[in-house]
């Protein structure tokens, strides 16, 4: 029981982004509206942002920031164990703008299915597209 | 096809739980990601860019050809919106409705008929239109020159606290965007046209690889900021910390500009007629 208390305390964070993830990977396979999917894979892009940035932490330290680092470049020694891991960070940075960004060209590509099709239900798009 | 998702999704999500057994634990300082790269980028970037907000020195000097890309994939994402969506020599609107401003009457214009040009007295109105909302637009006109300012603010200020160009570019454009929405697409568009919406966003883009370039032929590696310290007039470690913000102004430029073209584009339907 000890032992499960631990593991749960050490990996929780994972399992609740797995089952985010899964979330949005049921809502991009089973949904029918193409909307839905879309929103399922912005789901999905978030559980992936969280998972990044919860590899970066570190215990005991603090944000990657250099404390006093205003005008007195080198004046001290900075320990590697005080600071957070910065390159999740940093990856997620620029993965957050080109998710919305994705999410843009996303709903552009729904849109012109309604245009074209007049819905945005799946199996109502794919019966016009046996129609023809 | 729900039963096969969710059977899908279970059996992924089991394996993938069963893998976290591998996974170091929740903050735990000996984890590969925290051993190898980490320590170098902190204790090292200080003297080598003399930029205190690590992420700001990796995100632009350390890995300057991933956020060039990154970049370059925004103003391409923007690019798609506007080809997919955009319809040029639009076919005239069926009807257009106006309001006169004196009495709040709404008249209807079929499609070749126009109100006289030179007349004051007409405003143009959605087909959604709601009736004027002081509170609204009132808040947004307080509250957006502040948020600019706050755009700017994250921007400049990025190398000594949280911040950069990727998040100030975002807030500026959500300062137009909420302009946007609290009047109407057509008096967002008068403030910022799309010419030089799209004209700013290839001129973020610009400015980052120009920046590089330039450090090319002033004789070290593309991107190596070191090689403007002869122009700037300062010495090399600087020189990083004046390139990264450089670089940070022109990301900034790039993202408010391609989140602005992309809702423009995708809430007008291309039209730039009506938006939300």
């Amino acid at each position: 029981m000890g032992d499960l208390i631990q593991l749960l305390v050490a990996k929780y964070n994972y399992w609740i982004y797995i089952t985010l993830m899964m979330i949005g990977l049921y809502a991009m396979i089973a949904k029918n509206n193409l909307v839905k999917k879309i929103v399922g894979m912005n789901i999905f892009q978030t559980a992936i942002i969280l998972f990044y940035v919860s590899i970066g932490s570190k215990k005991g330290g603090t944000i990657p920031i250099i404390e006093h680092g205003h005008g007195a470049a080198g004046s001290h020694v900075v320990h590697a164990a005080d600071y957070i891991n910065p390159l999740p960070h940093v990856l997620m940075l620029t993965a957050i703008v080109v998710s919305v960004a994705t999410l843009g060209v996303a709903l552009a590509l729904a849109i012109k299915v309604y245009e074209r099709y007049n819905t945005l239900e799946e199996d109502e798009i794919l019966a016009q597209i046996r129609e023809k | 096809m729900k039963i096969t998702g969710l059977i899908i999704a279970i059996l992924a999500g089991a394996l993938l739980i069963y893998a976290t057994a591998d996974f170091p634990g929740w903050g735990d300082a000996a984890s590969p990601a925290s051993t190898h790269v980490s320590p170098r980028y902190i204790e090292k970037t200080m003297e080598e860019t003399s930029v205190p907000n690590m992420v700001t020195a990796v995100l632009a000097d350390y890995r300057g050809f991933d956020t060039m890309f990154e970049t370059t994939v925004i103003f391409s994402a923007g690019v798609v919106c506007f080809i997919l969506l955009r319809v040029f020599g639009s076919e005239e609107p069926k009807e257009s409705l106006y309001r006169h401003v004196l009495t709040g009457v709404t008249i209807r214009v079929r499609a070749g008929g126009e109100i006289p040009p030179d007349s004051d007295d007409f405003e143009r109105i959605d087909v959604m239109w709601t009736p004027f909302d002081l509170i609204i637009k009132t808040m947004c006109r307080i509250l957006i020159p502040f948020i600019q300012l706050f755009g700017l603010y994250v921007i400049a200020h990025g190398h000594h606290s949280p911040g950069g160009g990727f998040q100030g570019g975002v807030i500026l454009g959500a300062s137009i965007i909420l302009f946007a929405i609290s009047h109407d697409l057509r008096t967002a568009l008068r403030r910022i046209r799309e010419r030089i919406d799209a004209l700013l966003c290839a001129t973020g883009v610009f400015i980052y690889a120009g920046t590089g370039a330039l450090c090319l032929l002033l004789g070290l590696n593309f991107l190596d900021y070191a090689a403007l310290a002869s122009i700037l007039g300062v010495d090399p470690i600087t020189a990083r910390s004046h390139g990264i913000f450089i670089v940070e102004i022109g990301v900034g430029i790039a993202v408010m500009a391609t989140m602005i073209w992309i809702y423009n584009n995708v809430s007008s339907r291309g039209k730039y007629d009506e938006g939300l």
